[in-house]
Formats: C-alpha cells, structure tokens, sequence
C-alpha cells in the first residue's frame, strides 16, 4: 500500500457522531410528528439557504477527518517507512495550495514578496520586493497581472454559471417528472415561490456559492488568494484546514455536554428530593467557578500530561489531536449547567403532567416513565441548545486560542490565525489579510449557524417562535 | 327605539380562515344580550372586533358596527382608544392572567380613570374605591393596594369588573366572565352584572357557552355556530321552543334533573372555517337535514319573536322527547372499596431549617364505600380536596393516615400493584393526559405491559377491543393524540384506565373540558360501561347536572372534609347542610328554580392552611350559631344512609 | 424573609467549599506539584535538585493533606492544603510568581476593572433595552424582522473582531481616542471610552436579542390585551405594563453578574492595556502562574455566589408576588 490510514481520536468520534445523525435522520423519518417540525425548517428561506453553507463547511470538514500516512518513496516494499505527516484526503485535493509555499507574507493575488530583499536584476544586486516563487510565476510581464486576475475570476464566474444551470436543469427535471409538472409550469412555480419549499433561495444560494467556488478554483491555480502568512504557507489553505477544528469543537463539545446535562437534569427534574439537592449542589459549583479558569487549569494540565508522556503519541497531528479532544471533553464538562438547568426545569413541569400520573397509576417503572415520557418530551429542547450551542462554541475557540488555553499552536484553527496575525496590526503597511480570511470564514460559519438554529427553534419551540 | 350597538354583516378573518363570517346584531341600552356557542364557534373573535383588539394576524374584513353615533370599525386608532373603556369596555375570562400582576389593583383602575375622567391623585382613589364598593369588593380602601394574587379569583373578576366600568361605558362586553370561577362565586359575580345593568343603564353583551347563565341573565339570545349566527331570539321565547336544530341539539344535550335516559348528541365536528363553505354549515351533522341544506345557504326567517336561519324554520317536528329510562337500581352490595380515615397532609416548612411550621390539610378524615356497578360523586367546589382523596386512592399522593380495602383485603405499599389492577382513573384535561410523543396503541398497551396482563398477542387483541369499546375507528391505534379531538382524546383516555379490566374507576371530573354535546357522548358512553361491565365509578366533579345525571350516590366535600353524603336524590333535591343548599341552589338553571327563594353565600372558600375553627363552614353559613364557632359537628343520621355534619340540622327536630 | 437569605447564605459556604476542594484536587493532585515544577522549569533539562529548589521556593514542598512529621495541629495546617487551599477562606491568597502579593494586587486591579465594566453594564442595558422596544413596537413588520437579522449578524461576529476593528479604525486610522493604556481620574475618561464602545456594541446582538423575546412573550399576555381594553396607548402599554414585566427577569440577570464585574474581561483588558483583573488572570494564565490562577478562581466563585444571593433578595424586591409571600 502507498498510504496507511491514520484514525485520530476526533476522526473516529466524527464519523461516529455522522453514523448517529444518519440514524436519527432514517428515525425520524419513519415518524410523521417528529417530521412535522423539520418541514416548518424547510420551508423557511434563511433556514435552507444556511443549511447549505453549512453543509458545505461539513463537506469540508470531513473530508479532512480521513486521514493517512504517505509511505516514503525509497523505503522497502516488505518492511515499509511511512512519513511523519498526517495528511488528510482534503490535503489530497488541494494538494497544491498545501505544497506551493513561499518564503514570508505575501498580499492577496500579488505577485511580489511583502519584504524587499537583495535580488539579483540584470545583473545587479538591488534591494527590491521579489517576485513570488509560485502567485503569479506564470506571467513573464507584471503588467498582465490585473488582466489575468480578471480573466480568471470571469472564467471562474462563468464556470460557476454553467454547473449552476446544470443543477437547476436537473432539478427541474427531476421535480417535474416527480410532481407531473410540465417544466414551464414548473418553472413559473419556482420563479413565484410556489413550490411548497424555497426554491429560489436555495437555488440562488448555490449558484452563489458555486460560482464564489468557481472564482476561488481559478484564481487559486496561479496565485495565493488570501495572500501568505509569516512562512509564506497559503492563507487560504490554512483558513480551509480550520473549518475542521471549529467543527470538531463546536459538535464534539455538544456530544460531551449530552449525556451529563440530559442525565442529570432530567434526574434532578423528576426524582427531586436529595438527588435534585446533590445535582443542584455540582452544578452550582461548577458554574461559579469562572468558565474561562476552569478551562485554563484543566488545558495546563493536559499540557503537562502530554508534555511528560511523548512516547505516547507517534505524531504530532496525534498530539495536537489529543489536546483538541481535550478541550472539548473540558468545555462539554464545564457547559452542561445550563442546558442541564433548563431540562430540570421541563422534568419538573412534565412529572405533574396527568399522562405521567396515568403511568405511575400502572405502577410503570422511573426508567420507563423517563425514557417514554419525559426524554421524548424534552428532547426538542436537546436538539434547540445543540444548534444554538455550536455558534458559540466555535466563537469560543477563537477567544480561548488568544488567551493561550485553546488547541495546540501547531494545529490549523482561525483562533491561532487570528492570535499569530494580531501583532502584525501594527506593521506598515498592515498584514490584514490573515485576520480578514479567518473573520471572514469564522462569520459565515457562526452566521449560517445562527440562522439554521434560529429556524429549527421557531420550528420546535412554538412558545418563542410563530410571532415572528 | 335606537339600539345602542349595532353590528352589521361582519366578517373578521384570519388569512383565509373567516372565524367570524357575517354576522349582526343589535344591542339596547339596559338590555343584556348574550351570544351563546360551543368552542370555536366566533364568539370572542366577534367581540374582539368590536373593540378592534384581534390578534395579532386577525383583522375585521368586512361590515359595520354602530355604537350610538359613533362608526367603530372607520375611527383612526386615536379615537378609537377614547371609545375603548370609555364607550365600551370589556372583561375577560381569566381574571388570573387578565390583571396586571406587578401592579396595585388600585393603579390599575387609576389609569382608566385618569384616562377617561381625568381624574387623578386623591380625586382618582376616591373614585376607585368607590367602584370597588359598587363591584362588591369588602374592605375597598385597603384592596386598592393590594396586589392581583392577594385576591381570591371571584375578587379579581370584580377588580376587572370595575376597572371596566371606570371610564362609564356604555356597553359593557362580558367574555365568559364566571367560567373560571366556582359556581358559588359565579353567582356572586352575576348578581353584581346585572344589578349594575339595572342602575347604570349599560347594554351588555354577555358571552358564554352556559345555557343555565343565559337562561337566568340575559333578556335575548344569539346562538353562533361556525361563524355565524344561526338563531336569535328573546330570552323567553328561545328557552320555551329553539327553532334551530343546533339549538335544540343543544338543550337535549344538557344533563337534566330527573331523567336517566341517554342524552342526544351532536355527531361529527365543527367545520374548519377555512375551506369553500357550501350550503347550511350545520347540514352535516344535522338529523333533519334534506338536499337543500346541502347545496343553499339558508337565510334568516322570522318565527314570531324569533329569528333562524335554517330552511326547515318552523316545518322542524317538535322536540324529541327524551326517551326515559330509568336508573337501574342495583342494590347495595359488598362494597368494593371501602376508605376510612383518609388523611392527606402537606406539611408547609418554613424559615432557616425549614421546620415544618403547619400542615395543609387537604383531606382531612374521609371514609367512604363504593359498590359495583354503582357510582358515588364526590363534589365539591375548587382548593376543597377532592381530586387529592381520588389520587389518594389510587396511592398517587401517599396518604397520611387512613386505610384503603379493596374488597375486604387491605391495600399498603407492597400490594399497591393489586390495587392498580383494580382501580384506574381517568383524568380532566384530555389534552394533557395523553402523551402527544406516543402511539394510541402504545398509551393502551403500557398499562397492561406494566401490570403483566395477558401475553403479546392477547394485548394486541385486547387494543383493538378496547378502540371498539370506546367507539373509536380500528385505525386509531396506529395514529398519535393530536389527530383526535377532546372528545375522542377522553376516549382514549378512558380506554386506556380499562386496559387493565379494572372494576372500578375514578373519573377526575372527564367532561369539564368538553363542550355539552361532546359532554354528552362521554356521559353516555360512561354509562354503557358501566352497565355493560358492571363498573364502579368514583366522580369527582363539580358539576351537578352531571352529578344529577349520572350518580346514585353524592357526598359533598367542603375543605378536606365530607359535610353531607347521602342518596343522589336525597342530597341534591332536599340537600340539609346549609352549604348543599346553597351549591344547589347557586347552579344556574334552565327552568326556574322551584320553591325557596336563591341563596347567596358570601365571601371565599377559607384556605386550607388555616380552616376556622368550629364548623370549617361556620363564616359563610346564614345559620351559623356560638357552637358552630366552637366545635367541628358529628355526624346527624337522617336516615336511608343520608347524613350531614352540621349543628344546625342536629338541632332541628 | 431575613431567615430565607441567612438560609442561602450558609447555603454558600459549602458551595465555595466544594470549589476550594475541586481546585485543590486540580492543581494539587490530579497534577503534582513536580508537574508545576517541570513544566515552569522546561520539560527538557530538568534536575532533581531544580524541582526541590522550585518547591520550596513556592512552599510546594510540603505533604499534602497531612504532615506525619509535624506534631499537634501543625500535623494539619503545615500542609498544602492549609496552607495554599483552606487559606484562601480568609482571603489569603499568597504571593504569585513575582514575589507580589496576590491579595494586595486584586485590591489595586479591582478599580481600573470596574471603570470599564461597569460602563458598560449599565449603558449596554440601555442601548440594548432601547433596541428590543424599539423591535417590538414594530413587530411583525420588516423593520423588526431585520432588526432581528441585524442582531443575529451582530452577534455572529467574533468578539476579538469587534476589539480589533475598533483599535484600527478609531485609533490607528482616525486617531481619535489612545489605541490602548489607563490613567486614573479624570484623565482616565478617553482611555476608558474606546473600550466602553466596542464592549458594548459587541453586546447588542445578543441583548437586544434576548431581551426582544422576553418582551414579546409578555406582550402576548392577557393583560397586555386588558390594558389596550381600557384605551391605553400602544406607547403606555408598552412602557407601563410590559417594560415593568419584563424587566423582572432583565434585572435578575444583571444582578447575579454585578459582583462579577470586579472580575473585568479578560479579552477587552488585555487588549487595550487596562490594568485590572482580567489582564491579571490572563498574565497569569500565559505565565502559568498556579497561586494566581487558584486565587482567581477562589474570588471568582465567591463573587458569583455573591451574585447568586444578591439575586434572590433582588428578586424578592421587584416581583411582588415574591416579597408578599
């Protein structure tokens, strides 16, 4: 074999959790009432429209959660070598943003070097900015530069177009022959927004993201688009490999924060008595000690574990993995509080509920009374805090890297970005394009987040939403 | 002579949905007029658009409405807030949520009255507390700074009251203004209604679903149905022959002293208003319906007094007479849950270790025996313990003291599971005794999964019997509650209490809920259950039309204890505690009431906290004497198995 | 109810309890202090002799919980835990890496933590209850459905964002306020107001948010419907009679944080140089300092249960229902 696969602890948990959302899906789907709120989501324009930047983050994300090793080029066949780095099948299809690196910061689409050096010209040794080894190596004359960069990103628009159509043809083609609609008549249906889902939303937003892809694929075929960071790596590649790590925390924290805040809320909720006194007592403990502090001591000393045990890890990616799941584990133990309050809360209002005093009059055991009658009634509060969580949590990494107790500073996250380029602010003229793409991609991923949570809550919570 | 409001044609829709379509009226000054209907049928949205105060969404489509002089529905808002509280005002049905609940009951009738007669400052106090006199409200001066949950419900529908009446309407509109209220408060607030029609020379539009509250209020009647109004007429005229098959529908729907008989019912389900409506909306579920109903929309026909609209207006047969039957006397037998002594306590803990300071006494000493295939009421009015005895009985609420028998063997915590085949319960809210997560089935199967009854298939055998039991389609097993109504959910409900077979039920007051002509189906379906299997019912209501209807036996409750007990005939046509007799005697009714003249309790119910001492009765009891204020009564036999505990009746001969 | 609040606040005493075990558990067992050592030393090249030398240096070098060697009750107080955990109960908190006293510079660091937070509870509370009323006033109409968008965009952009984008612009770009530092008194007010503004416009998404959906669940009362019957104004209704509702919960909330702004931020102050707490704990967190983490932690809890009572009374003072009862 010319690769070994490499499963990370995050992998695993990943494909795990996208093994249990595929199995809730094929649930829910077998059962009309817990469908019914789903098709209020769908029907909403900003809620579909988010989901499919979302799901083009997730794409993303998982494809590089597959992960492997390169074996060396020169070792034997029967005893192979592989290399140290991790790579993942996302590397694979990006292969060249990965390996064209240049020497320090360059700017967005430029062709030089951001500091002048001694070059050779003609002959002479001058003191110049030199050209880049790879943005813009293809153009003998910089003064093609503004012309190519617009013929590229047409190219690109145009690209984007014709892939768009082509969905939209295929739709089309597929609805009408699904719903017996002549095309015209179908077509009239989705230019008036009478299709029963938003069409037009959906449509308009991928064509959009198509055709940002399409400019993006071309122009980052000859330069760097977000310009390069202090080793000349390429900032759009890096802003890419982050996705991964907001990802990571944003849903594995969640699958931590479950299994306390569901236990112990509904434990608190429905048996009351000391078991609510004893829950009560953890959970204001741990929500008076500051989060952030919390989170420090717990990072210093998986620092200190991983720092004293190197044999355990055979990588680096493993390392900076383990410290990744490390913090999730953290924030999910420090963030059940809450969720955990607001279910005690719903227990508390459900045991009195006359069809729980129906089964207690059957003399129907806790666990069953909890998991027939309670869990399935709290659990679209479950589902609301789950989306509504993922937004901060993300925004959370970001401020957590900058204080120094986020992921490992090896590893690709928009925090670390963010952190690395804050001091170049005060250069002139300013390195801004780093901080710019990690902004930039940290907003369009809370905000799709937002709006889809925002959605599936007004959906299953009638209380908060409907008056909208 | 002018009417004081005239509605004309008016339409209010939601989207599409007309929940109020075409509908007018006239109402004079000093006259009440009451709009009557079962649930869903216009009548708040109606008012709502008089006052133009719709939901959010809703809005007035169509139509006219003339208050004197004044064009209501083309006011710009300005004005339109000067005719809201000051031409007419409104109260509501919930006086719990209606009031303000962070602001002194004072200032909240202050605004209207700065508002409307500017007067504020001590000029502003002085005039509340004069309407809070008028209302009826004791102590006035001191209530103007208490808070809304200080007062009891019937205080609170008179603060609304007042607050209403602080700008001088009109016309005052009344949103079933005593549903929430027990029926002896009811009176109470009914009595203020009318003697402030008679001084004040106000209309009143009165709203209700009560025909015992029209029958003894208003002066005409106008029956809605679907949106529209179908009927009209003058009180008296309307009770003596309704012409509109709906209405009719409606009397015989109603329980009556005196009859045994099954009650008629009105089949089928309101129409959703939202769809293409065609022909007479009652058509469907009418008995007299022909052809033409189906197809023409019929339109009003005068009948003397009376208006209808309905194509068969006065060619209907005259009234159905209800075939009698009559009870069943099953003679006493071993009872088969014997009570005694049953205590429930809460305790009230208080202060730094939360010492148990007091107990609430929620029951307080009840023995009691039910027989098979006989039921016992258990009446009594709101906070007076009788829903805590009925889950007491099943050991919901663990009892404080007292003995449960099933049949001679004594139930404690190690045998419960015995009990729990024996007895079940049915509760009042079919909405929330229903799991909305869980299949028809399921609800039925979990009973008899949990008590072990019968194998697999045996169960699933037993769910489709039990659906055809409690006439629901064979197809309902696979579906989830929200697809059924309320009555159909309290079908449910009641298939499920007797999945276990049990041979006695205690049925949480099943019907309050429900809308008189859904009523009427559980009624009768109790009673075919009962005479089929043979069952023993445990009622605990507060609805003595029911009571009257369908029980052999009463006892009535007053603050945890039982006051009277006796023979369903006995209590409730010669009841002797004073407390029976005023219950009694405060149920509106459709036929004048016979003989003695009405009695009025004043004041609450005492909290069970803190009962008076003596009689727990003694400070509302026109009777009470020095050793009412003394001592808690014995038990007065007055033979045929009729008791009281009252001073009083001991010492009559 | 003074046997109520005497009640919550013995309440509190085995909550801080618990937090002085769980941290002592943290930073003492499940990591020893030879960890502490290494660590602060360099993994690396690191001697026996070192780490003894650190410990004794940190008074780390001492038994856990009991010292067999030590006789009578100094068996328990010349111990970690007495001296480092049980200690901070009487607010002594020790000296932090750099031989200062912790507890001598949370009481210089409080002020110049308050100068910033505070401003900003109190004008965020306004600015965001303005906006939720204004959004309510005109529900269901496009000026409130994007005020809702506005507010989600807000609140999707990251905190740092708001202080970076504020410390170039208005500082760097524009010059018009010091980009960074603090000086006390009057001359304090320009370096107090640039962090003040972009704290508190940061916090509008979510607020105004939040508080937007507290007011219109009221609104759709019955009492709202009440006081319109009477001919209220729609302005009155919603000053009058929501605001007064609404703010029970408003108000709830911001009290259990107000012990907690002595704390300040740990982002907004040690981006703009402000000498107070919350740089403090992040110096301290970055240098690894254990002492002033611990403190940290220890005041943290304390003031947050402060909060937590202050709470209840508070509660107890808007909501009659909760006073009279």
């Amino acid at each position: 074999m010319s690769f070994m696969p490499v499963i990370l602890w995050t992998d695993a948990l990943i494909f795990a959790l996208l093994a249990a959302v595929l199995a809730l899906v094929w649930f829910i789907r077998r059962h009309e009432h817990l469908l019914a709120p789903w098709r209020v989501v769908a029907q909403r324009p900003m809620a579909m429209g988010a989901a499919l930047v979302l799901g083009a983050f997730v794409v993303i994300g998982l494809l590089d959660s597959l992960h492997y090793r390169e074996r060396l080029a020169d070792s034997p066949a029967d005893a192979p070598q592989y290399s140290v780095e991790v790579l993942s099948v996302f590397d694979a299809l990006v292969s060249g943003l990965r390996t064209r690196q240049e020497k320090t910061y360059s700017a967005p689409l430029a062709m030089q070097l951001y500091a002048k050096e001694f070059i050779e010209r003609d002959g002479e040794t001058v003191r110049d900015y030199p050209r880049l080894k790879y943005g813009g190596a293809h153009l003998a004359q910089a003064d093609d530069h503004r012309h190519d960069i617009a013929r590229r990103a047409l190219v690109g628009l145009a690209q984007g177009l014709a892939v768009s159509l082509l969905l939209f043809g295929l739709l089309a083609a597929w609805q009408g022959r699904r719903t017996q609609m002549d095309f015209g008549v179908w077509l009239t249906a989705w230019g008036t927004g009478r299709l029963g889902w938003p069409g037009r939303t959906v449509v308009l937003i991928l064509a959009i993201m198509l055709m940002l892809a399409g400019v993006l694929v071309q122009l980052a075929s000859g330069y760097h688009v977000f310009g390069t960071d202090k080793v000349g790596q390429d900032v759009l590649y890096i802003t890419l490999k982050s996705i991964r790590t907001g990802l990571v925390i944003g849903t594995l924290t969640t699958l931590v924060t479950l299994p306390l805040a569901i236990g112990f809320g509904i434990a608190a909720g429905y048996f009351r008595g000391w078991v609510d006194d004893v829950i009560q007592y953890v959970y204001t403990v741990l929500n008076s000690i500051p989060g952030v502090l919390l989170i420090a001591a717990a990072v210093l000393i998986v620092q200190v574990y991983i720092e004293s045990h190197p044999e355990v890890f055979d990588t680096a990616a493993a390392r900076a993995d383990v410290r990744l799941l490390a913090l999730c584990l953290i924030m999910g133990v420090t963030s059940w509080t809450g969720l955990a309050r607001l279910l005690r809360g719903e227990s508390l209002k459900l045991r009195t509920l006359d069809y729980v005093e129906a089964a207690r009059a059957f003399g129907v055991s806790h666990a069953r009374i909890i998991s027939r009658h309670i869990f399935p009634n709290v659990f679209h509060l479950v589902l609301i805090a789950i989306v509504l969580d993922f937004s901060g949590l993300v925004l959370a990494e970001a401020v957590l890297s900058y204080v120094g107790v986020g992921v490992d500073p090896s590893m690709y996250s928009w925090g670390n970005m963010i952190n690395g380029a804050r001091l170049e602010l005060a250069r002139e003229p300013v390195v801004w394009w780093q901080l710019g793409a990690a902004f930039a991609f940290m907003f369009a991923l809370v905000l799709a987040a937002n709006l889809f949570a925002d959605g599936v809550r007004d959906a299953f919570d009638p209380r908060l939403g409907g008056r909208r | 002579m002018k009417p004081l409001l005239e509605v004309r044609d008016l339409v209010t829709g939601f989207g599409a949905t007309r929940v109020v379509d075409g509908v007018s009226f006239r109402v004079s000054a000093g006259e009440i007029y009451a709009l009557l209907g079962e649930s869903g049928c216009g009548k708040s949205m109606t008012a709502l658009s008089l006052m133009r105060l719709l939901p959010d969404g809703g809005r007035v489509v169509s139509g006219s409405v003339q208050l004197g002089e004044t064009d209501v529905l083309t006011l710009p808002e300005r004005d339109m807030r000067r005719v809201r509280g000051g031409q007419m005002a409104m109260i509501f049905q919930e006086p719990m949520l209606a009031l303000n609940p962070v602001i002194k009951v004072g200032e909240q009738i202050g605004e209207a009255l700065a508002l409307h007669r500017k007067l504020t400052g001590q000029a502003g106090r002085d005039a509340a507390r004069a309407l809070l006199d008028a209302v009826g409200v004791p102590d006035a001066a001191r209530r103007l700074d208490s808070y809304p949950f200080e007062l009891s419900g019937g205080l609170r529908q008179r603060v609304m009251i007042a607050m209403a009446l602080a700008g001088e309407p009109r016309l005052l509109i009344a949103d079933e203004p005593t549903t929430a209220l027990d029926v002896t408060i009811q009176a109470q607030v009914l009595d203020v209604l009318r003697r402030l029609r008679t001084e004040q020379q106000m209309g009143m539009l009165l709203i209700t679903h009560d025909l015992g509250v029209v029958a003894e209020n208003a002066d005409r009647v106008g029956v809605m149905y679907a949106g529209e109004l179908v009927e009209e007429g003058a009180r008296d005229a309307f009770f003596a022959s309704p012409q509109h098959p709906y209405s009719r529908m409606l009397f015989e729907a109603l329980p009556r002293p005196g009859d045994g008989g099954r009650l008629t019912t009105i089949p089928g389900q309101v129409p959703p208003l939202d769809g293409s409506l065609v022909g007479c909306r009652f058509a469907p579920r009418c008995p007299h319906a022909v052809a033409r109903c189906r197809s023409e929309s019929p339109d009003w026909q005068a009948i003397n007094d009376q208006r209808v609209r309905c194509h068969l207006a006065g060619a209907l047969p005259a009234s159905s007479v209800r075939d009698v039957t009559v009870q069943t006397a099953i003679p006493a037998s071993q009872p088969l849950l014997q009570v005694a002594g049953l205590k429930v306590h809460f305790p009230i803990r208080r202060g730094f270790i939360q010492r148990t300071v007091g107990h609430v006494r929620a029951v307080d000493d009840v023995s009691l025996d039910i027989q098979a295939g006989r039921t016992l009421a258990l009446v009594g009015e709101s906070g007076c313990g009788k829903t805590t005895v009925g889950k007491a009985l099943l050991r919901l609420i663990e009892p404080t003291a007292g003995s449960i028998a099933l049949g001679g063997e004594t139930i404690t915590a190690r045998n419960a599971s015995t009990l729990r085949r024996q007895a079940q319960m049915v509760f009042q809210d079919p909405y929330s005794s229903l799991n909305p997560r869980m299949r028809v089935a399921d609800i039925l199967l979990e009973g008899m999964d949990a008590l072990g009854v019968g194998n697999a298939p045996q169960r699933r055998g037993a769910v489709a019997q039990l659906l055809r039991q409690v006439g629901l389609p064979d197809d309902a097993g696979s579906r989830y509650p929200h697809a059924f109504s309320g009555g159909q959910r309290q079908r449910i409900a009641i298939a499920r209490a007797l999945a276990v077979s049990p041979r006695r039920v205690i049925c949480d007051a099943p019907t309050s809920a429900l809308d008189v002509s859904v009523q009427a189906q559980i009624l009768n379906l109790l009673k075919d259950l009962q005479q089929d299997l043979g069952l023993a019912y445990l009622f605990i209501t507060h609805n003595l039309a029911v009571v009257e209807y369908l029980a052999h036996e009463v006892a009535v409750m007053y603050l945890g204890r039982i006051v009277e007990r006796g023979s369903a005939a006995d209590v409730l046509r010669a009841p002797r505690h004073p407390y029976t007799q005023a219950l009694v005697s405060a149920v509106p009714r459709i036929e004048p009431h016979a003989g003695e003249g009405i009695i009025r309790l004043a004041g609450d119910q005492p909290s069970p906290l803190n009962p008076p001492r003596g009689c727990h009765f003694h400070p509302r009891c026109p009777h009470a004497s020095e050793v009412c204020r003394q001592t808690y009564p014995g038990q007065t036999d007055l033979g045929n198995g009729h008791w009281v505990r009252c001073h009083w009746v001991a010492g009559q001969p | 109810m003074f046997a109520y609040i005497l009640r919550r606040v013995l309440y509190a005493i085995p909550i801080l309890i618990g937090v002085n075990l769980l941290t002592f558990a943290l930073f003492f067992v499940v990591n020893t202090p030879d960890d502490m050592a290494r660590l602060q030393l360099g993994v690396k090249h690191v001697t026996p002799e070192a780490i003894e030398r650190w410990k004794v240096e940190h008074g780390y070098d001492k038994p856990l919980l009991l010292n067999a060697e030590a006789t009578g009750s100094a068996q328990f107080t010349d111990t970690i835990f007495f001296q480092h955990s049980a200690a901070m109960f009487a607010f002594e908190f020790g000296k932090g890496d750099d031989g200062r006293d912790i507890g001598n510079e949370i009481r210089t660091r409080m002020g110049p933590s308050l100068a910033i937070a505070l401003p900003v509870l109190v004008i965020g509370l306004m600015v965001n209850i303005t906006f939720a009323l204004l959004m309510v006033f005109f529900r269901a109409t496009y000026l409130d459905l994007w005020g809702v968008v506005l507010c989600v965009v807000l609140m999707s952009i990251s905190g740092l964002f708001y202080i970076i984008a504020g410390q170039y612009f208005i500082a760097k770009l524009w010059n018009l306020l010091p980009i960074s530092g603090f000086a006390g008194g009057i001359d304090g007010f320009r370096f107090i107001l640039l962090p003040v503004l972009v704290s508190v416009v940061a916090g509008i998404g979510s607020g105004a948010r939040w508080y937007r959906t507290i007011f219109l669940e009221e609104i759709g009362r019955d009492y709202v419907r009440t006081a319109r019957a009477k001919g209220l104004s729609e302005v009155r209704v919603l000053f009058r009679h929501v605001l007064k509702n609404g703010m029970i919960p408003i108000l709830t909330g911001v009290v259990v944080v107000l012990p907690l702004l002595f704390m300040g931020s740990l982002i907004t102050e040690s981006f703009f140089g402000i000498p107070g707490l919350g740089s403090y704990t992040i110096d301290a967190i970055q240098a690894q300092d254990f002492a002033v983490v611990r403190a940290m932690v220890f005041l943290g809890s304390f003031l947050y249960i402060v909060g937590l009572i202050l709470t209840d009374i508070s509660y107890s003072w808007v909501d009659p229902r909760v006073r009279l009862q």
